[in-house]
């Protein structure tokens, strides 16, 4: 087992639960503003401090984990699906299919990405949905030419050849034994995807397109704080500090899987 | 194990400590040791083993792979590998201590004085570099000529080496050339240097008939230079071909050496015997159709008498295919092909690689459309059949392929492999239990490997996995492209052993492509010989193969190196020198 793996998994196992179910980390209202307590240091009361509305900072880290992580991972799961079925939409519909679906995939790669985003989120107005459906889309394309090229690859392989022999239609030799074969460096590109995605929706948020206040957000939060920046350092610091831990971890468990996927097609 | 002749006992070796060498003696062993550390603890692929060579002389390293050849011929020159603990009471090359040499000492000593050649050509030259640049390097690391004829230099080895056309083959990159060409390659940069020791781990194996020969031929001239060389090899025919002195090898141990025709004409341990064996049925067997003559020491192939000539199952009826070369013009891979498959009946298709044997096998199983001609399955042609009806007329040609292992799919086990042919038929759970134990028994398989992957198993296993997986769909015919070249000798007469018992008790039909001429003879009813994409020959077995007309088919008959039975009475394997 890679080195640094258990932490790795074990913080990301508590970041799920923190997203699903963050009353069972902290009874305090992210949203509770107290007027006589803004801007305190972190303390016995208020573990990490509290924000220019002297609302408790560790509940809205806490709560704001759902919102932070579900931009980049709603992001990372519309771009596979839709990746995927394009990739092999494009691997086993003939040349005409390939030769659009391809050429559509290289106009979605010439316009520079964040422009695309602002450009789906003015279109869908701003928050969390229209933000990871901005950011499916430009992350599709790599997840549609890994999956092309990997079909194509498998589509010789003379265990494909051997179930066509065996009578099955083109359809479930593709769902039998192309699609899982194919999967591996699909899913190690997901993993990777991931990370860059949680970077790029607190990103989103903290320029003021992801989720509207007052949805407790880390990079909505990171946002908020560069005002008192000077007289504060903790509004700032630990939300960036919950960003990095989660990439990282996120960062950690996906190199650990690639690893172990290489290794098995090895 | 008798220590080799010559051998004083007991010589305490210091520091350099120059040996004193016999008359003419370059290399010596004792008591050879090579253990690896692994999961599983300290396991020894080597255990004590002794051999000696002069120089001039061809000492050959026999054995199934496993059994330690590779590793014995790689401790040799300090490439054993990572974590290998290499022991010996002596090795000695020329007077040098090896147990000594490190790091720099030994790149001097190797490409120089020992020059290793091995099996995998193309994995062993460098894929971006030109083949003459390969050839050059270790005349510029060594020194060996001025620089400025070191052009001439390769183009004059790779010459001697047999390559035709050495002045452009020498700008060609790897891929641009045959198996052939690219083994005859590597032997010249081998030999670029001039050594005094050449370590051959299997270089003929993945050859065709034709050019082993060259190959052997190539390397008995250096031997008669005084080149001594160490032949790593699994195949008994070439051994005898070119070796003075055998060393057979079993689970790291020798069990058995001597001078090569000694050990082979009257071999005294029991594993030397089954290797002889095998060697024999599979260069000499007798052909199927034919009664054998006198006690055959080889595994029999239960050679029926012929089923009578049943119904053609499959036919094809002058097939063209051509590709297009980049550039101009076309490549005409298969030229007007016409052949007949009978139920019950096998098919031979002999040639060497690039004649066309593959592709025809493509056409046949309609897995690529031909230009011309016509492939009948059961009187119904590939063009006709459409949709459900093709996927149908699918199953009745099934196909194994050379390495079983690319044709599972990797995630299954051996139970999900066999069953899925089943599955395609939607045969109900139960009936498919008692068709994959069935499928079993008619290739011999216990049902414990039905839990583990095709990678966790040997590649007898592999293949006979393969087969029984080939037989699920019920097939009228199978199509079995070099099916057991990359098979040691005693596992290939078991898995054709397999394919004949199956053949007999279910009737299928077989098109068997080879290179390989004595396991084509021993499996075929008829044989179609192929060279540049025509069939040159064909006919019943016996006829092409003991009278052949077409003067390729004789070249390629006189080629194979092979053991020869003395005649019917005797039954002691003999060497027939040519």
């Amino acid at each position: 087992m890679a080195k640094g793996f258990w932490p790795g998994a074990i913080v990301l196992a508590l970041l799920a639960v923190m997203a699903l179910f963050p009353s069972l980390f902290t009874g305090i209202d992210p949203d509770a503003a107290d007027l006589n307590a803004t801007l305190r240091p972190p303390s016995g009361a208020h573990w990490l401090g509290t924000d220019q509305n002297g609302r408790d900072l560790y509940a809205r880290i806490v709560h704001g984990a759902g919102p932070s992580l579900l931009i980049g991972a709603g992001a990372v799961a519309l771009a596979l699906v839709a990746g995927v079925l394009v990739g092999v939409a494009a691997a086993q519909l003939g040349r005409t299919m390939d030769q659009m679906l391809s050429r559509s995939l290289d106009v979605i790669l010439s316009v520079p990405g964040l422009l695309l985003v602002f450009l789906v989120v003015a279109v869908l107005g701003p928050g969390g949905g229209p933000a990871s459906v901005g950011l499916a889309v430009i992350s599709l394309p790599g997840f549609a030419r890994v999956t092309r090229a990997e079909v194509i690859r498998l589509r010789g392989a003379h265990y494909v050849e051997a179930a066509h022999g065996f009578g099955w239609s083109r359809a479930q030799v593709v769902l039998r034994h192309i699609l899982p074969n194919a999967l591996g460096p699909v899913m190690v590109l997901a993993t990777v995807t991931l990370g860059a995605m949680i970077v790029a929706g607190s990103s989103l948020s903290f320029v003021g397109l992801g989720p509207q206040p007052p949805t407790a957000e880390w990079g909505a939060m990171l946002a908020d704080s560069q005002e008192f920046l000077a007289i504060a350092w903790w509004p700032a610091a630990f939300p960036g500090a919950a960003i990095t831990v989660a990439v990282l971890a996120i960062t950690v468990v996906g190199g650990h899987l690639q690893r172990r996927i290489e290794r098995g097609r090895a | 194990m008798s220590p080799a002749p010559g051998e004083t006992a007991d010589i305490t070796n210091t520091a350099d400590t120059a040996v004193p060498a016999g008359a003419g003696e370059l290399l010596r062993v004792r008591d050879l040791t090579v253990g690896f550390a692994t999961r599983r603890g300290h396991v020894d692929a080597v255990r004590g083993v002794s051999l000696r060579i002069d120089r001039g002389q061809v000492v050959a390293i026999v054995g199934e792979s496993g059994s330690g050849k590779s590793v014995t011929a790689r401790s040799l020159v300090g490439l054993a590998g990572d974590g290998a603990r290499v022991e010996a009471a002596e090795l000695a090359f020329d007077g040098l201590d090896l147990r000594r040499v490190r790091g720099r000492r030994w790149r001097a000593l190797r490409g120089r004085r020992v020059g290793f050649v091995l099996q995998d050509a193309l994995g062993s030259l460098d894929p971006l570099r030109r083949v003459g640049a390969e050839v050059a390097e270790p005349l510029r690391e060594h020194r060996i000529v001025p620089s400025r004829q070191i052009g001439a230099e390769v183009v004059r080895l790779l010459g001697s080496a047999g390559v035709p056309l050495p002045e452009s083959r020498a700008r060609q990159y790897p891929h641009e050339m045959s198996g052939g060409l690219r083994q005859r390659a590597l032997i010249a940069s081998a030999l670029a240097a001039r050594p005094d020791l050449l370590i051959a781990d299997e270089p003929t194996t993945a050859l065709d008939a034709t050019v082993q020969r060259q190959v052997l031929g190539l390397l008995r001239e250096r031997a008669a230079d005084g080149t001594a060389i160490l032949l790593i090899s699994h195949d008994l025919g070439v051994v005898t071909e070119i070796a003075d002195h055998v060393y057979v090898m079993k689970d790291g141990r020798f069990v058995e050496d001597g001078p090569t025709r000694t050990v082979l004409r009257a071999p005294s341990h029991p594993y030397t015997e089954t290797l002889v064996a095998a060697a024999l049925g599979r260069g000499r067997g007798p052909a199927r159709g034919a009664s054998p003559h006198g006690p055959a020491p080889a595994p029999d192939p239960a050679p029926a008498p012929g089923p009578a000539p049943g119904r053609v199952v499959l036919r094809a009826e002058g097939l063209v295919k051509r590709y297009r070369l980049p550039g101009r013009g076309a490549f005409t891979a298969v030229d007007e092909v016409s052949v007949e498959v009978r139920a019950g009946e096998t098919l031979g298709i002999v040639g060497e690689s690039g004649s066309g044997k593959t592709t025809v096998g493509r056409l046949l199983l309609g897995l690529t459309a031909p230009d011309a001609g016509r492939v009948e399955v059961n009187g119904r042609p590939w063009a006709e059949l459409r949709g459900p009806g093709r996927r149908t007329a699918r199953r009745r040609v099934q196909m194994i392929y050379q390495h079983p292992l690319s044709s599972f799919d990797p995630r299954y086990t051996a139970l999900r492999l066999l069953e899925e042919p089943l599955r395609a038929e939607r045969v109900p759970g139960t009936e498919r239990a008692r068709r994959v134990a069935e499928l079993l028994g008619h290739v011999g398989l216990g049902e414990e490997v039905l839990g583990r992957r095709a990678r966790e198993l040997s590649g007898g296993q592999r293949q006979r996995l393969a087969i029984a997986r080939a037989l699920a769909p019920r097939p009228d015919v199978i199509i079995c492209d070099e099916p057991v070249s990359a098979l040691d000798a005693v596992i290939q007469a078991q898995v054709l052993d397999v394919l004949a018992d199956v053949q007999e008790r279910l009737g299928v039909a077989y098109v068997f492509i080879s290179h390989d001429l004595g396991v084509v003879r021993r499996i075929s009813h008829e044989v179609a010989v192929m060279k540049d994409g025509r069939v040159v020959e064909s006919g019943d077995i016996r006829k092409v193969f003991e009278a052949p007309e077409h003067p390729y088919t004789k070249t390629l008959l006189e080629a194979v190196p092979r053991l020869h039975r003395a005649g019917p009475a005797d039954s002691q394997a003999i060497l027939k020198p040519r």
